[in-house]
């Protein structure tokens, strides 16, 4: 293409000078620009994936997909937001949110398979399918290492906004302390997701002191958010052996050392809030075992199956 | 010895330019130097160029489409070229050249301010992010935040309350 051809029905845009400064940069620019999203990359091309001396290449895998599964089932939850959210904006700040999340996903997802590539799943030989997608779409549910609070259902908007300042303000705490890890990978996505999450967590936050000082009803449906969210949040403390094995080779985080530092921050929303921390025992896990070992919730198998049917469906496709 | 290293270096100069005059798929105004994506270009000793960018956010959806752009634009201008991507140092908002800033307000985007640094907890903040800016349309400080999220990650919205128009601002990252 050349120049943009006009059609005889289509008014010429040259005498409107108010709006074609729009479209200048566009016209006048790439071809190349029109062709989004026909081609695979891996998301670490060109990065250093050397394991630090010292670490268990498995147990840094795990870590790695227990991080990057928080991030794509979170991800994966807000998106179910698009076209319901209360009003535009908000539906643009819970994608822009899930966008995020999903680009950790990503580079956490390539970073499990670069360092073990036995925890990737097998494709049908001949499968273009790149391992990141392999583990994000052709794994079954006892195979995510997401801790729960991420998988269930969304509610209204009040739930997942309670949930959304409980993860955020957890994983930005974790993150902060991940931005020092030996793994170059995991630093780096550490250092630039605490920027992203800042963002994530003041969102949050200031929804939540909205509903709680807005209306009786929004109040209401807060108190009941939190109260939905409040069981999950003890196994976000609770360290798994790979968690504290990574931690103490000095490339992963023990969730269990970030528990102050988030209970502080939780306690400053709650009292702006005027909100009462919740007394709800933890959900229980089954012979200990939670999220971290691959023990899910019922909703978990509805959203893995709406999130995987099309990969599944076509394992020998080109995305 | 003196000639080659001056062909080389007129080549190395080429392949810059050339790189740099790359545009970003998102806001096609920018070019990839000016948004501070491309942070590095240089020859192998077999000549080829690897050029070196860095991502916005993790989730920018545009990385493949620059690194393709890149690849072409630099082949047609006949270089075999290679594209690495380098997630640290992370990008930073403070990386828009001023050419890029001009551009952006030129463009009716209102340009990032200096990113915030934080030693030590990030404290929650609770108040729209306090940031002094003026409409890129009437040039009015009356304005206020719309929404911290945009149409592309980059980017917040605004509006002016002065001549009532909205308009983006690009974040401080």
């Amino acid at each position: 293409m050349t120049e943009p051809t006009t059609m005889n029905s289509t008014p010429d845009p040259s005498h409107l000078p108010d709006h074609d400064s729009v479209y200048d940069g566009l016209l006048g620019s790439d071809d190349s620009h029109w062709a989004f999203g026909t081609d695979f990359e891996d998301p670490l091309a060109g990065v250093d994936t050397t394991v630090p001396d010292g670490v268990d290449h498995h147990d840094l895998a795990v870590y790695c997909l227990m991080v990057a599964d928080d991030a794509l089932v979170m991800s994966q939850r807000l998106s179910q937001w698009c076209s319901n959210a209360p009003d535009l904006e908000e539906d643009v700040a819970l994608a822009n949110i899930a966008l995020d999340l999903l680009g950790q996903a990503r580079l956490l997802l390539a970073r499990a398979a670069a360092a073990d590539p036995t925890v990737v799943p097998t494709m049908p030989a001949g499968s273009p399918v790149p391992p990141e997608d392999a583990l994000a779409f052709f794994r079954d549910h006892r195979d995510f290492r997401n801790v729960r609070l991420v998988e269930t259902d969304n509610g209204d908007f009040a739930v997942t906004m309670a949930r959304l300042l409980l993860f955020s303000t957890w994983r930005l705490a974790l993150f902060q302390r991940l931005a020092v890890s030996r793994d170059h990978v995991l630093s780096a996505v550490a250092v630039k997701g605490v920027k992203e999450m800042t963002y994530h967590r003041d969102y949050a936050g200031r929804w939540f002191l909205t509903l709680a000082r807005g209306t009786e009803e929004s109040r209401r449906r807060l108190v009941a958010g939190l109260a939905a969210t409040w069981p999950m949040r003890a196994e976000l403390f609770t360290a798994h052996d790979v968690e504290q094995r990574v931690a103490a080779a000095g490339v992963g985080v023990d969730p269990s050392t970030v528990a102050d530092e988030v209970d502080v921050l939780l306690e400053q929303v709650f009292g702006l809030s005027g909100i009462a921390r919740p007394d709800i025992a933890p959900l229980a896990g089954v012979q200990h075992r939670t999220g971290r070992h691959g023990l899910h919730t019922e909703s978990f198998s509805r959203l893995l199956a709406e999130m995987q049917v099309v990969a599944r469906a076509h394992p020998m496709g080109t995305w | 010895m003196a000639t080659a290293t001056v062909a080389r270096s007129a080549r190395l100069d080429r392949a810059r330019q050339v790189a740099a005059s790359v545009t970003d798929p998102e806001m096609p105004m920018l070019t990839l130097e000016d948004l501070g994506v491309l942070r590095d270009v240089e020859l192998t000793e077999e000549g080829r160029v690897v050029a070196t960018i860095t991502p916005t956010y993790s989730g920018c959806p545009a990385m493949a489409t620059m690194r393709d752009d890149l690849v072409r634009r630099l082949q047609d201008a006949g270089f075999g070229a290679e594209v690495r991507v380098s997630l640290h140092p992370a990008w930073s908002s403070d990386w828009i050249t001023p050419r890029g800033r001009q551009t952006l307000a030129d463009h009716g985007l209102s340009a990032p301010g200096p990113a915030p640094r934080h030693d030590g907890p990030i404290p929650l903040s609770f108040l729209p992010t306090r940031r002094s800016l003026t409409c890129p349309r009437c040039g009015s400080a009356e304005v206020e935040v719309t929404s911290e999220f945009g149409p592309t990650a980059c980017r917040a919205l605004y509006r002016c309350t002065t001549c009532l128009e909205p308009f983006e601002h690009v974040k401080e990252i």
